[in-house]
């Protein structure tokens, strides 16, 4: 039935278009209810998307926005909220920043250990809240929040001079990495480097749809997700399924600064990028927990982020590109719903339909089923 | 003069015309039976008659005014009142508290409102005490303050839908001399039943649908139950009987001394033993509530028992978890399919993986096999005649008996040595009803054994080799298939009688026309 297939795409697609619609429109009724040009900043913002240079840092940002959004969408796909997101990869960034400041070990083991050790921190920092989950029923939503906080303090403490801090002006770092645990980037000549770590959130991706689609453990997942009961009658174990989610989303969460780390800064300071865990919650609603619509939304957030600066230089503010983001979470949440209601109740009365007119598989008996209800 | 009159209603859900060209007449002052198998129609009929659902052809006239209702309230206004089978009630206010909810604006909330409750309480019969705490009453008490809120609202025509499915026979004729009450004050009754020893008793007129159809009208002065059966289940007369045993010495399930308890303590299953063995089916009997989701839980692995042994045939699995039980072979129909059985958003051929994902064809190692379990899906829809355009559209858009035609086939593809089947025929239609009925036959004469629960009598006794009743979470009685009748099983549900069941010989309640053709004595009782 190819029928169907098409239109689950079509369905798939018509959310995020009206939600990006609806986003459009409304930040233009903002730009124009505070008296300047609603058209003309997204024309700059646009513009931008054009430079190479621009494109560069887009593409950059985005590789950690995917990584962040896909931690979040594994919770997403069994229903778990994983807000931690964001205190799980700033201290895995930071965990991986200290080993990599005092092993040195040889490129070929040197990265694989710091790799290891961002996801580790990651899955640890969730697994607490797993664990208080499924022993306390504590929920997850209060428990990854709590953690945000305690990892920020932590961070703090772990800044510290006789910890392992090294202050650089101003500036709390964790001193710098040896150079056998940097990653080159991929060269792209006056426009600057795309971080090589791009490539492992492209894999991630691909790990990720593979294991969801093609494996029992992601059907278990994604049926504890549709239907909690459903699930525990076929028999997977709600609580290990549970703390499994956790986990797995933490030490993906935990590789989301790697990027920046091993291909740019290569120490953990102050300026280490913050927010992109709950950056990346919207970017996992806007893609429909899919890897290839996470990419997109990914995409777009980083070009909101990187064009928008230009703002400023036109009059403009840049907040905008804020505003629009914030816009867009809220017409996602709505419009998916509504599509998918729609889209279940159109596939209702199409089935109906189409058994009426005497369409069953397999069967050349067209006689009307006549039930109750 | 008629209280209310339908005409030619018609009304169609996705795959399924759940009424069409449906024919009602009441009369005012008349207690009228709606009567019907479970699934015949009857409350889409009453939705449709309360403003819950709107008819897609056909005419509801009021007292001789036609009408068109789109929402309860309307209905109520034209003096229409619904007692439902699961009653709305909020247990934390009193009485008169839930009777005002949502009326205030009739009596107000105080003395008027008190006043009024107590003289329509007087009127007709009720006893309700209007500042008890509805925690505190009873099922019968609590339908009682259903019936009040109907006529608080001003209600000339009740509909009362399964009134006496939660109550115990001596609270049912205190319930049939309220419904005389109400007739007698010249108020209309819409009574609906599939127990035809109860609406003998209590009807002035019957109305029998089948199939989602009127198919007769009749008096009971002037009918038999014989003659009533026979219109409910039209001339097919599809009869779960077995033929012959095929029942074996060799035990496939024993239970030992199952214990469950509640959280506060009480016991929800108590001492449960039983063995089924190969190619035997054990009915367990029992109004709902008594035990049977906590067994059924139990021995699929959804809650462990707190003490007790569960052994599948040689292997001790008291301990295993619900996928290791599924594996080994034991198979399951749940009570409720969509909270147990599907995934509803899920296409169909995800719905065939599921509770077997670990099994062939559907997984090889640790991979999912989709082509294979696509494949194994359409066959599974063609033998078991599973209406469906394709197996890529959702669960949720197949009709209940499509629904549960896919999970008996996903269940029995897998061979199962062991099968929980729990109300297997549900919400499903005549037709399909008998397909189940003989796959699990079928199973049976290859050794399976069989746990089966059902609230259908009729399909309890016919299939079962050997038959239980459960009562307060304790198997209180046995009884042998091949004698008893459903009058005789349904006293000892109330927990009236224990032991061996022996069954009183007498000439009108054949054993073969088990169909709910008992005498209304034997029915009140």
């Amino acid at each position: 039935m190819k029928k169907f297939d098409k239109e689950r795409a079509l369905l798939t697609v018509a959310g995020p278009v009206i939600a990006l619609a609806v986003a459009f429109v409304l930040s233009a009724i903002v730009l124009l209810a505070s008296g300047k040009n609603p058209v003309e900043p997204f024309a700059l913002m646009f513009e931008q998307a054009g430079f190479s240079d621009i494109q560069v840092l887009i593409i950059n940002q985005a590789s950690m926005y995917y990584i962040a959004a896909l931690a979040v969408a594994i919770g997403f796909r069994m229903n778990l909220f994983n807000i931690g997101v964001d205190g799980q990869y700033q201290l895995g960034a930071m965990m991986a920043a200290v080993v990599g400041a005092h092993a040195a070990l040889p490129a070929f083991l040197q990265v694989p250990l710091l790799l290891l050790t961002a996801v580790l921190t990651g899955a640890f920092w969730a697994g607490i809240a797993g664990v208080l989950k499924v022993t306390r029923g504590v929920s997850e939503v209060v428990a990854t929040i709590m953690l945000n906080a305690i990892a920020t303090s932590l961070i703090v403490y772990m800044w510290k001079p006789d910890v392992f801090g090294v202050k650089i002006g101003n500036n709390n770092t964790t001193g710098e990495m040896h150079e056998s645990g940097w990653i080159p980037g991929i060269g792209m000549g006056e426009a600057g480097e795309i971080y090589g770590l791009v490539v492992l959130a492209v894999l991630l991706g691909i790990g990720y749809w593979i294991t969801l689609n093609r494996t029992r453990f992601g059907f278990d997942l994604r049926a504890s997700g549709a239907s909690e009961s459903a699930a525990a009658a076929s028999g997977v174990s709600p609580k290990r399924m549970v703390l499994t989610a956790l986990l797995l989303s933490g030490a993906i969460a935990g590789l989301a600064g790697l990027p920046i780390l091993l291909g740019d800064t290569h120490t953990y300071s102050l300026n280490f990028p913050t927010g992109i865990g709950f950056l990346g919650i919207g970017i996992a609603l806007l893609g429909r927990n899919s890897p290839v619509g996470i990419a997109f939304a990914a995409l777009l957030w980083a070009w909101l982020d990187k064009a928008s600066p230009e703002l400023d230089f036109h009059g403009y503010d840049k907040e905008i590109a804020v505003i629009m983001q914030g816009l867009i979470v809220l017409s996602v949440v709505v419009s998916y719903e509504a599509v998918r209601e729609w889209g279940l109740r159109r596939q209702q009365r199409k089935v109906g339909a189409e058994l009426t007119a005497g369409h069953v598989l397999g069967a050349n008996n067209t006689t009307k089923e006549v039930a109750g209800r | 003069m008629t209280a209310v009159e339908l005409a030619g209603i018609t009304k169609r859900f996705p795959g399924v015309v759940a009424n069409h060209d449906i024919h009602l007449t009441v009369r005012k002052g008349t207690v009228h039976a709606l009567v019907g198998e479970n699934g015949a129609g009857k409350s889409t009929l009453m939705k449709i008659l309360y403003g819950m659902q709107k008819p897609d052809e056909g005419t509801i006239a009021i007292h001789g005014e036609q009408v068109s209702f789109s929402s309860p309230a309307d209905a109520i206004v034209r003096g229409i009142g619904m007692v439902h089978q699961h009653f709305m009630l909020a247990d934390n206010l009193t009485v008169l508290e839930n009777v005002v909810l949502g009326s205030e604006k009739l009596y107000g909330i105080g003395a008027k409102a008190r006043r009024k409750i107590k003289e329509l309480s007087e009127r007709y019969g009720l006893g309700v005490r209007p500042d008890v705490l509805v925690e505190e009453l009873g099922v019968a008490a609590r339908q009682r303050v259903e019936i009040l809120k109907v006529l608080y609202r001003g209600a000339t025509t009740l509909i009362l839908d399964e009134p006496t499915a939660v109550l115990v026979p001596q609270e049912v004729d205190a319930l049939f001399d309220n419904l005389r009450e109400l007739r007698a004050e010249g108020l209309s009754v819409i009574f609906i039943s599939h127990k035809l020893g109860e609406v003998l008793s209590v009807a002035d007129e019957i109305t029998v649908i089948r199939r989602g159809t009127t198919v007769g009208t009749a008096v009971p002065a002037e009918t038999t139950p014989r003659q009533l059966a026979e219109l409910m289940v039209g001339s097919e007369l599809p009869t779960p009987q077995t033929a012959e045993s095929t029942v074996t010495d060799r035990a496939v399930i024993t239970v030992e001394a199952l214990r469950l308890a509640a959280p506060g303590g009480k016991a929800l299953l108590d001492d449960i033993t039983f063995t089924i063995h190969e190619g035997e089916i054990l009915g367990i009997a029992g109004v709902e509530g008594n035990g049977q989701t906590e067994l059924v839980d139990a021995l699929i692995g959804l809650r462990q028992a707190d003490s007790g042994v569960i052994r599948l045939a040689d292997e001790e699995i008291t301990a295993w978890p619900t996928r290791k039980r599924r594996e080994q072979g034991i198979g399951y129909i749940p009570e409720d399919r969509h909270r147990h059985g599907l995934l509803l958003e899920a296409p169909l051929w995800e719905n065939r993986i599921l509770g077997h994902v670990t099994e062939k064809p559907n997984a090889k190692g640790i991979w999912l096999d989709p082509k294979a379990a696509q494949e194994d899906t359409r066959r599974i829809v063609e033998t078991y005649d599973v209406r469906t355009p394709g197996i890529d559209v959702t669960a949720a858009s197949l009709s209940g008996g499509n629904q549960q035609k896919l999970i008996v086939g996903r269940e029995m593809t897998h061979k199962p040595r062991f099968l929980i089947a729990a109300h297997p025929t549900r919400g499903v239609d005549v037709g399909a009803q008998a397909a189940i009925w003989d796959h699990i036959r079928e199973a049976r004469r290859e050794g399976l054994a069989v746990l089966l629960i059902s609230a259908d009598l009729d399909e309890l006794i016919g299939l079962s080799d050997t038959l239980r009743v459960i009562y307060d979470g304790k198997l209180v009685a046995d009884a042998d298939p091949a004698t008893i009748t459903p009058e005789e099983l349904g006293t000892a549900m109330t927990g009236a009688a224990e032991g061996h069941l022996e069954h009183d010989e007498t000439p009108e309640t054949p054993a073969d026309l088990s169909k709910s053709a008992g005498s209304p004595e034997d029915e009140a009782r």
